[in-house]
């Protein structure tokens, strides 16, 4: 199952070509652009939304991001995973040399695109998509170019992710631990779906290449070692690992341990589902006295421990489309009317723990409605909000061991965060 | 950081291209001072990002072409590139010039920087001309040997570049071999280009090139800890093909794959899925099997984080494994709710899922007793609340705005209610409660779902007939109306008001759309039988006499005239017929064809797996001509217009299918299209006018290539015939298979064609010997033409009847293909083809494009067309085109000349063609279609 993309496409917001890099000669530029400009203007048919397109004989997998798509056309059949998340690497490479991917970064630098399609695929194939490394020698300062003249060994090593010879006066790691809470509670108040997706965010400023090992209170790892689990132990339901850990080792005896690339990356996201108390609880009450008004009643409820608080609060409320007038009390914090976004949003900027808080809004709707309306699109309530120093997995880190030749100290710095991802309510 | 190179797109429009010649040309060969050489450099530089500019916006910069690589040899690496990438452009349209560039090109590929070596190797077998390929054949044999690993990666993949110009070439210099050696490399990334290079070779290649032994495996599995992302999917992928010897081997394999599944890329994870999935064939071990099984859930789950794009291929793919494991996500059916935000591809999909794992356990809460709930919620005490509310959330959904989305919301319910017994009532009372939102589109929905539940579970609900009843006249959809007749009729004897519901539909029946006309005539039928009163009695007239007399559809014709004649003759056999007991339907959630969900299995995460379409629906290249067998482009079809539909597969591809419902289709028949009525051939054959009935004398000749099957076994009872005409030798020949797959064996072979077109007829006798059970038989045919011509007008059809002393006669169509009328004395000189040219009136002129062919090598292109009696006669170019000039004959002297007009290896091929009789154009178009694909 051999398959390879045919050519890569940078198309603007309308799906016109803006730069193109045809890797096989099989597909045609001109076929594309006109497929893809007709796939976009009929974008309200929901079929042909779809991010994998076939036409004669040509399949199409695109992204967008900003005001640019991204998109591979391929006449075999190639691995559509593999190359719509290839896609995605190229947006980050991207952002990494231009600082943000759009119509007008791309055409200031298309010399540099050119070289980096170049480079990150040959005859349709993924080669190589870490920035870091890549802009060791494919460099948009055209002065600078002159130094470089071979490719940096880590194009080809087995640390392919890192470079020789970094060196740092001070060396430091910051370990930021970001939980994302998604939640979704139906009509009925029930919650239906809870997890937690983690990930440990990391900043290395290392000189060498150091070896790091890194110890969590994971329950399987803990049980294996034998030890009496002081504390709270937890199961993590999945980890995905950066391609710096080593998988097999992990496999063998649950040691996560890796030589970082410089800079920040992901080291490790991890998901759970057991189920949590939802953290923020909110409860409306939405009442249509009479036709001509509405009147919203809601309840937020932090159900976290006192010492935490939840920061930057904000919950969207829906109303209807056609409402006006808003007259808002609160009881804690501001709320404004957001007519683009058919809701009300309330934010507050502190939310300590074991507290509650009351809106009661008031709209004006028109006497008048149409009978035959189509139904309207019933958005939840969303919420968003920070707790830091608190994580809803109770995951900690135990140690992080940095070992380098050269012996050096290095000091780790270790953050906590909880947010909220996907936090839904459904109104009834 | 951001530079601003914008300014290259900004040229003068007066006289640009002089002026850029000018600057890509400055100072060449002067002499300078150094400090001079740097300015000239970076302006020579401005010079050539100019033009990749106006390149990039699409303009033709070819005729810069020599100054452009003028400017090639140079140290600055930048500068090069550029031009490199012009080359790339540009070499195709410029063949000859691009010779230019190839000693630039050799002395790169020495360079003391690996990375000119490797970009200059990158680079020529990116340049697809015939010229340069064998130029690179000395520095890539040099670079595959490289001690830089950068360069022998880039090497590795330059070999599938190669190939895929020039196969022959590639094997004849040994190629093939550095490459295999490059499996052992001790550099990761090197191995994992040369898998991928060596799969894709071996995908086009007939024979075994890359055989995946104990060995490779081993050390595969070794580079696959060490390799970057990206090579560990090219391993995996390749190394999905590996079939273990036993369990033991399986379970070895597993067990190295397994840490895969961690991997933070999504296609390492399908891809390790897909391997781990295909060694668990061979796993006996029950436990094994369940401890991966719970291994790979929580992967599969949190693809379902990952960006949407990836989601929809994780879930298309999600669809085949629960399809093959349905035990892997059982417990998990609550990640698949659909978020608000989500796009709709994806939640369509998630649906679609959750039907799939929708059980007695999760779908609904009322459906258990209390201490049902209780029990379970003592095995699982934090997820019990999740796991009932499927139903819940289809109704959740059904209230959504996104209409398709809606309906497979209903629709899922509906699936449900067929699927689980015990959820039925439910599923129905919450249908009843969404009809009563009376959103027209809901409610047709719905009712198209209940009268599936009701064909599930006759006699059980019919209670809700007169709720469904209400929504009659708001009913606009064909399929809604045709399920609440079919509705009505069914059950007519216990609505009271059965006969005034259909009457109300017959004042509109001759505009309704065919499938609901038929439902209105057996539900009128049916009325009749169970209630035969004055009413339905002088309904049913009405219905009959507009069913037979006034309607052109076949289907409603034929159905009428079987009831009519029924209810005339004997209504109580009518009343057996038509209410007869029906079978219970099933449900059909898992509907793929087991040996193709097998094939998709293998192609877990490519385009094949997204569209649960056989992967080589998706091969479009044009392969090496050696293994494509003839009838991969023998259209099928008996039509002119069908001719393209198996070269290219896409029509109806551009949406995943959605499940369909057999058991609606059967309710409501689609009508196929009407077969063309078959001339009593015999009766002609009888009369012997032109004596062609044809004994069997001769012994046949049993070789020759694949033929098309003209009529199937199943057809035929058991006597396959495969058929194509042929021309051989000046001759043309109908060249025949048969074969036996009955229980007797097969005589007195016989055989008709009726008149046609070309009026062809067989020449001799048909030479079948005796078939005997489970053998076959093949033989040639020889045919003339003008014999037997119809008249009217121009056909490819060719109909053929054949008889044997045991079985009736059998008829079946055939398709002329075109070209085995052109004669071997097709050629013409250039000034009688001029002559010829100029003496046809323009009108006779008609051309043809072709989008999707490619000619990648002119010579085999006119040696094949040669080989069909087509003759080039000239050639010449215009812009960066190609115009061929060819000829061919028919019988009787007819000529035709021929136009062909394309830019070489890329796609698009227009035809154009000058012939007196111009009516027989479509099939020339056809068959030069069929030449040039080949």
């Amino acid at each position: 199952m051999a398959g390879a993309a045919s050519a890569l496409f940078l198309l603007d917001i309308k799906g016109r070509v803006l730069i193109w890099r045809d890797y096989r000669g099989d597909v045609s530029a001109v076929d594309a652009e006109r497929f893809f400009t007709k796939l976009i203007e009929k974008q309200a048919d929901p079929q042909s939304q779809d991010p994998v397109v076939h036409d004669n004989g040509v399949t199409y997998m695109f992204i967008q991001h900003s005001n640019v798509y991204l998109m591979i056309a391929t006449r075999q059949n190639c691995n559509a995973a593999s190359l719509l998340f290839f896609l995605h690497r190229i947006v980050d490479v991207f952002k990494h040399y231009f600082e943000e991917l759009e119509e007008e970064s791309l055409r200031d630098n298309f010399v540099v695109v050119y070289e980096l399609l170049d480079e990150i695929m040959d005859f349709g194939y993924p080669q190589y998509t870490e920035a870091q490394i890549l802009s060791e020698f494919i460099k948009t300062d055209a002065y600078r170019m002159e130094v470089t003249q071979r490719p940096p060994m880590a194009v080809t090593n087995a640390v392919s992710w890192r470079s020789e010879g970094i060196n740092y006066k001070k060396n430091e790691v910051f370990l930021d631990v970001v939980e994302n809470v998604n939640i979704l509670v139906n009509s009925n108040g029930q919650i239906i779906r809870s997890d937690v997706v983690g990930a440990l965010k990391m900043r290395t400023y290392l000189s060498g290449m150091p070896e790091c090992k890194l110890g969590l209170n994971d329950r399987v790892l803990l049980e294996a070692q034998g030890r009496a689990t002081k504390g709270k132990a937890i199961d993590l339901e999945d980890i995905k690992f950066h391609q710096c850990v080593r998988l097999a080792r992990f496999e063998n005896d649950r040691t996560i341990s890796f030589i970082p690339p410089d800079g920040s990356f992901d080291l490790m996201t991890y998901r759970l589902s057991t189920q949590v108390k939802p953290l923020i609880w909110v409860e409306a009450n939405v009442e249509k006295h009479s036709k001509s008004r509405i009147e919203i009643m809601v309840k937020a409820r932090s159900q976290f421990k006192e010492r935490s608080t939840a920061t930057n609060v904000e919950i969207e409320l829906p109303v209807p489309v056609d409402a006006t007038n808003p007259n808002v009390r609160t009881s804690m914090g501001a709320a404004s009317y957001a007519p683009e976004k058919d809701a009300l949003v309330w934010k507050i900027r502190s939310f300590p723990g074991g507290k509650e808080y009351m809106l009661r809004a008031e709209f004006r709707l028109p006497s008048i409605t149409d009978e035959e309306a189509t139904p309207e699109r019933k958005a939840p309530i969303r919420v968003k909000f920070e707790i830091p120093y608190f994580t809803v997995s109770g995951i900690q880190v135990r140690y992080l061991k940095i070992i380098e030749k050269s012996g050096y100290q290095a000091l780790p710095w270790v953050r906590y965060i909880t947010m909220a991802g996907e936090y839904e309510l459904r109104l009834i | 950081m951001s530079r601003n190179d914008s300014k290259y797109f900004s040229t003068t429009k007066k006289g640009e291209i002089p002026e850029l010649k000018e600057e890509l040309n400055s100072q060449h060969g002067m002499r300078i001072s150094l400090l001079y050489f740097h300015v000239l450099q970076d302006k020579r530089k401005d010079a050539v990002k100019k033009v990749i500019a106006a390149m990039t916006v699409g303009k033709d910069v070819s005729s810069l072409f020599t100054d452009v690589v003028n400017c090639m040899q140079t140290e600055n690496l930048e500068l090069k590139k550029l031009v490199y990438l012009y080359l790339i452009n540009y070499a195709k349209s410029q063949p000859d010039l691009a010779i230019l560039a190839v000693n630039t090109f050799v002395k790169d590929s020495q360079d003391p920087n690996p990375l000119i070596r490797a970009l200059a190797v990158r680079t020529m077998g990116c340049i697809r001309v015939d010229k340069i390929t064998e130029y690179l054949c000395d520095p890539l044999q040099r670079c595959l040997k490289d001690d830089d690993p950068y360069v022998r990666k880039t090497a590795a993949i330059c070999v599938a570049k190669l190939y895929d110009i020039n196969a022959e070439l590639v094997e004849d210099r040994g190629f093939l071999d550095s490459l295999k050696d490059l499996i052992s490399d001790n550099n990761p990334m090197v191995v994992a280009n040369a898998v991928a290079a060596l799969a894709e070779i071996q995908e086009s290649s007939s024979r075994p090139i890359f055989e995946i032994t104990s060995n490779i495996l081993a050390k595969l599995l070794t580079a696959l800890n060490e390799c970057t992302e990206w090579g560990q999917v090219f391993i995996l992928d390749a190394l999905s093909r590996y079939k273990a010897a036993d369990a033991r081997e399986a379970e070895n394999i597993v067990e190295r794959v397994t840490p895969r599944l961690q991997h933070a890329n999504c296609a390492v994870v399908l891809s390790a899925v897909k391997m781990i999935l295909q060694q668990m064939e061979l796993i006996i071990s029950t436990d094994v099997v369940r401890n991966l099984c719970k291994k790979m859930a929580p992967p599969l789950v949190t693809l379902l984080s990952a960006e949407p794009e990836i989601q929809y291929v994780a879930l298309r793919n999600i669809n085949l494994i629960v399809q093959r494991r349905p035990t892997i996500l059982a417990h998990e059916i609550k990640v698949f709710f659909c978020k608000y935000n989500d796009p709709i591809y994806v939640k369509m999909e998630k649906l679609e899922i959750m039907i799939k794992l929708a059980s007695d356990r999760n779908i609904d809460q009322a459906s258990f007793t209390f201490f049902q709930i209780a029990a379970l919620s003592f095995a699982y005490p934090f997820n019990i609340v999740e796991h009932f509310f499927v139903l819940l959330e289809f109704k959740e959904y059904a209230t959504e705005v996104d209409v398709e989305f809606v309906r497979k919301a209903v629709r899922a319910i509906g699936r449900c209610a067929i699927k689980l017994e015990r959820a039925a009532e439910r599923c129905i009372s919450v249908l009843l409660e969404l009809i009563k939102i009376k959103v027209n589109y809901v409610v047709q929905e719905a009712i198209i779902v209940i009268k599936d539940i009701f064909r599930r579970y006759p006699n059980t609900y019919e209670s809700i007939i007169a709720t469904l009843c209400e929504s009659l006249d708001t009913l606009d959809e064909p399929e809604a109306k045709a399920s609440m007749i079919w509705i009505i009729g069914e059950y007519a004897e216990r609505i009271d008001n059965a006969d005034e519901l259909l009457e109300s539909f017959l004042e509109s029946f001759p505009e309704e759309p065919a499938q609901v006309q038929l439902q209105l005539l057996t539900a009128t039928v049916k009325l009749f039988l169970k209630k035969p009163t004055e009413g339905p009695q002088q309904m049913i007239q009405v219905v009959l006499n507009n069913a037979t007399v006034e309607t052109d559809n076949p289907d409603l014709r034929d159905r009428a005239y079987i009831y009519w004649r029924l209810l005339s003759t004997d209504p109580e056999a009518a009343k057996d017929v038509v209410l007869a007991e029906k079978p219970v339907i099933t449900d059909d959630s898992n509907q793929l064809d087991p040996s193709l969900l097998d094939e998709l299995l293998v192609n877990i995460a490519t385009v094949s797996s997204v569209y649960h379409k056989p992967p080589d629906a998706f091969v479009t290249r044009t392969l090496s001509s050696a293994q494509k067998t003839e009838d991969d482009d023998y259209p099928e079809g008996s039509e002119i217009g069908y001719s393209e539909s198996p070269a290219n597969p896409a029509n109806g591809f551009t949406s995943p299918p959605s499940a369909s419902f057999t058991a609606r289709a059967s309710v409501a028949p689609a009508s196929p299209p009407p077969t063309p009525p078959v001339p009593d051939l015999l009766g002609d054959l009888m009369g012997t006018d032109n004596g062609s009935i044809v004994p069997v004398d001769q012994p046949a000749t049993p070789t020759g290539p694949p033929l098309p099957i003209v009529l199937l076994a199943s057809t035929g009872q058991g006597l396959q015939i495969s058929a194509q005409l042929t021309r051989q030798d000046g001759q043309i020949f109908y060249s025949m298979l048969f074969e036996n797959n009955t229980q007797v064996p097969l005589d007195g072979f016989m055989i008709q064609f009726n008149k046609n077109t070309f009026g062809l007829a067989a020449a001799g006798t048909l030479q079948v010997p005796q078939v005997q059970p489970g053998t076959s038989v093949r033989t040639l045919l020889p045919m003339v033409m003008f014999q037997n011509m119809s008249q009217g007008p121009p056909s490819s059809v060719l109909q053929v009847a054949v008889k044997n002393s045991q079985q009736p006669v059998w008829y079946f169509n055939d398709k002329i293909s075109f070209h085995v009328f052109f004669t071997e004395d097709g050629r013409m000189e250039r000034p009688t083809f001029l002559e010829t040219w100029r003496s046809l009136p323009d009108s006779n002129e008609v051309s043809r494009d072709f989008p999707g062919i490619v000619i990648g090598s002119v010579d085999a292109t006119l040696d094949r067309l040669a080989a069909a009696n087509v003759f080039f006669i000239a050639k010449r170019k215009n812009a960066n085109q190609d115009v061929f000039y060819l000829s061919a004959k028919i019988p009787r002297g007819i000529p035709l000349l021929i136009e062909l007009t394309t830019v070489v290896g890329s796609p698009g091929v227009k035809c154009a063609i000058k012939t007196p009789s111009s009516e027989l154009s479509p099939f020339f178009f056809e068959a030069i279609e069929t030449l040039l694909r080949s």
